[in-house]
């Protein structure tokens, strides 16, 4: 199966070209725009490993390795789209807009690290795994028939195509052709159960197949195969054509969480092969032309700053409202409800 | 109450364990004793579950008896019941509670009624051992406290043991159940304390509570992570000249009605205490139990101090969602002061 679904790359290792078909597609902009991005929610995800480690946050679930698939799919999306993705995606929902204080936020156990920009459609991070995925079926299936060219995006892991809700939300989808893209990051483990151990299938791109759909294999670490195939796939979600299963096959650099130790369970040995998509992106730019010194400096600058400043408001940010534990369960609060809340305030003494 | 099978001296035949270490040697007694034992579940092998309760067992017992399984929670408790309809008796880790819920329709379309729907021709006696409940800053969905989906379906059984001893002698009972034990295990307790258990095999009877604390006032009723915040609100009431007596559950389904009518007989009040929601919650069987069981010697309706109707907060307000001393100390008063 897996020479039916080769990695597609537009980039080596080396950051050299192995695919023509893009060079004209690829300019400076598009260049230093993935290039700010993965920097910048890369510096942001090893704040939050610090800040966790000073028990300034709750448990983080870190990203690094996994920026080009994040950042590339997130900048193939329109404003309009909408977005599910799982703890493990918030640099992509940096990429689209969600802020770094809320996202700080949320990893400190806020329930307003669950908001995002009124002009982005995107969900709460999903915890149970797979469970988004029929939820973003259901969004673009809404978007269809309300006749728009908005399409949705569903993040998830390898493990989660495990789950039930995986399978179910890529039938509803190909059955009722809605403009989905699922987009699975394969990073080679789900906690600690590798790959090999989670199917015996070489690769995740082919379960497309039973669904009647395209499935595409390609290299989670090049930034350029994964925006290019991603816009692909939702052009042709956008034309009516229905879904796409996309695999970015990438690499979890840490551990599943701060609260996870993985020398338990794996040797760096596969980590050999793994190139850090960064750097990647970088090589290809001093290759081609692109990179400036200048230009990065002011990156860093900009990007420390306002991760700086994210977590002064997220440490500044007001106390938690006793209220908020019952106040958005329902649109209007049942009586009875409304009783334990008002008790419980007159135990806490705020009435 | 408790039933310790075997009697040996103290100093040679007990160990000093938490709970997780407790589950652990539950696991380990039965996987050398009993070659039916399979231990299944995400991330159990290798990595020895995500709080360790399978440490070492997969080393010790290899890949066959101890599995990482996919990430299904469906697939997990599905297979689970063909194995053990089919001679082994797997014990399943769900990771968190929380994360029951695929393997929900399982459960509660076939876990609990296989017996009765082949009239006892196919039985399954399996294990699932589950995670629960708020106050260690987890994230979200992780801090679920949903016993009474559990002890609402017929054919299961629900323990949820407090303390390491109970923990022992709860699992091995479970594991040699002929019937499908569902065991809750206490987050906040895995490592809360530690206190000598046998290290040898050991039953504690399933349906029956364990009297934690003797008093006259008041009987406070808990199970799992709640029995200590009873006892700290016991001690708090106590100063106050307040005696309450303490039982622990232990098992959910089937509830030990007998120890309950005793001790609200002897207190003629009570107190229920759980962090499951409030609404359908457990406390509402038991306040059944005591008006079928007792109701004349009451002094005071019974006081339920629970979790509210909503799902558990995000950690920062979790403190806000579970019940605390003071809170139940109010209900103690609540109650004296009827
Ligand atoms: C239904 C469910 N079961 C178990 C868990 C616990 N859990 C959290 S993350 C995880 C592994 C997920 O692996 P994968 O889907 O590959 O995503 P990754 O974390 O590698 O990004 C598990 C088992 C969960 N969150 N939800």
């Amino acid at each position: 199966m897996e020479q039916y679904y080769p990695v597609k790359r537009v980039i080596d290792d080396k950051g050299f070209f192995v695919d023509a078909e893009y060079e004209k597609q690829i300019d400076e902009q598009l260049v230093k725009k993935l290039y700010s991005h993965m920097y910048r929610i890369r510096t942001f995800d090893r704040k939050a490993i610090n800040l966790q480690r000073q028990g300034r946050l709750g448990t983080y679930a870190p990203f690094e390795g996994q920026e080009a698939a994040q950042v590339g799919s997130a900048l193939a999306l329109n404003d309009n789209d909408w977005v599910f993705p799982t703890y493990r995606d918030h640099g992509a929902t940096l990429t689209f807009g969600k802020s770094m204080a809320t996202t700080f936020l949320y990893w400190n156990g806020r329930v307003e690290g669950c908001l995002t920009p009124a002009d982005r459609q995107i969900f709460p991070p999903a915890v149970p795994i797979a469970t988004q995925l029929p939820h973003a079926a259901g969004a673009a299936w809404a978007e269809k028939k309300k006749g728009t060219k908005n399409a949705a995006i569903a993040y998830f892991g390898d493990g989660a195509t495990s789950e039930g809700d995986f399978h179910e939300g890529l039938n509803f989808a190909s059955v009722f052709k809605v403009p989905v893209v699922f987009f699975n990051q394969n990073n080679g483990y789900a906690i600690s159960v590798p790959i090999e151990k989670q199917m015996n299938s070489k690769t995740i791109a082919q379960k497309s197949v039973a669904y009647g759909m395209p499935g595409i294999r390609l290299d989670g670490n090049d930034c350029f195969a994964v925006y290019f195939e991603t816009k692909k796939a939702f052009n042709h979600a956008r034309s009516g054509n229905g879904p796409t299963l996309i695999e970015a096959v990438t690499w979890r650099k840490g551990a599943h969480t701060t609260a996870d130790d993985p020398s338990k369970y794996r040797t760096e040995e596969r980590a050999k092969d793994f190139v850090d998509p960064l750097l990647r992106l970088e090589l290809f730019m001093k290759n081609y032309g692109y990179w400036d010194d200048a230009w990065m400096q002011s990156i860093q600058e900009k990007t420390t700053r306002e991760v700086e400043e994210a977590v002064e408001e997220m440490e500044k940010f007001p106390p938690p409202n006793v209220e908020d534990v019952f106040d958005h369960v329902y649109a209007e609060m049942p009586a009875q409800l409304a009783k334990q809340k008002e008790a419980y305030l007159a135990h806490v003494g705020r009435k | 109450m408790t039933q310790v099978k075997e009697t040996h001296q103290k100093s040679e035949t007990a160990k000093q364990m938490t709970l997780i270490q407790a589950i652990n040697d539950a696991m380990r007694l039965m996987l050398e004793e009993d070659d039916r034992t399979v231990i299944l579940g995400e991330d159990i092998g290798k990595n020895g579950g995500v709080f360790r309760a399978t440490e070492g067992l997969q080393e010790a017992f290899g890949e066959d008896r101890v599995i990482d399984t996919p990430l299904s929670e469906a697939g997990i408790i599905g297979t689970s019941i063909g194995l053990a309809v089919n001679g082994f008796r797997p014990v399943a880790e769900i990771q968190f509670l929380g994360f029951i819920y695929p393997a929900y329709e399982q459960i509660m379309t076939h876990v609990s009624r296989i017996r009765m729907r082949s009239m006892s021709r196919f039985t399954v006696p399996m294990v699932i051992r589950a995670p629960y409940g708020a106050g260690i800053r987890a994230p979200e969905i992780h801090s679920d406290s949903t016993e009474s989906l559990f002890t609402h379906m017929p054919g299961l059984k629900v323990v949820c043991p407090s303390s390491p001893y109970d923990a022992k002698g709860l699992l091995i009972a479970a594991m040699e159940d002929p019937d499908p034990v569902l065991v809750l295990e206490p987050m906040k307790n895995y490592r809360s304390k530690r206190e000598e258990v046998p290290v040898g095999k050991y039953t504690v009877e399933i349906g029956k509570g364990k009297l934690v604390r003797e008093g006259t006032d008041v009987t406070l009723i808990a199970w799992g992570a709640m029995v200590s915040i009873a006892e700290k609100a016991a001690e708090q009431a106590e100063k106050k000249g307040i005696s309450c007596e303490i039982i622990d559950l232990r098992t959910l389904y089937p509830i030990d009605s007998e120890i309950i009518a005793e001790s609200v007989k002897k207190t003629t009040r009570a107190v229920i205490i759980h962090e499951a929601h409030h609404t359908g919650g457990l406390g509402n069987d038991i306040i059944s139990i005591i008006n079928d069981t007792a109701f004349l010697y009451l002094r005071a309706p019974i006081e339920r101090i629970t979790g509210f109707d909503v799902p558990v907060p995000f950690f920062s307000l979790e403190e806000h969602y579970l019940p605390t001393p003071a809170r139940v100390v109010e209900g103690i008063e609540k109650v004296l002061h009827f």
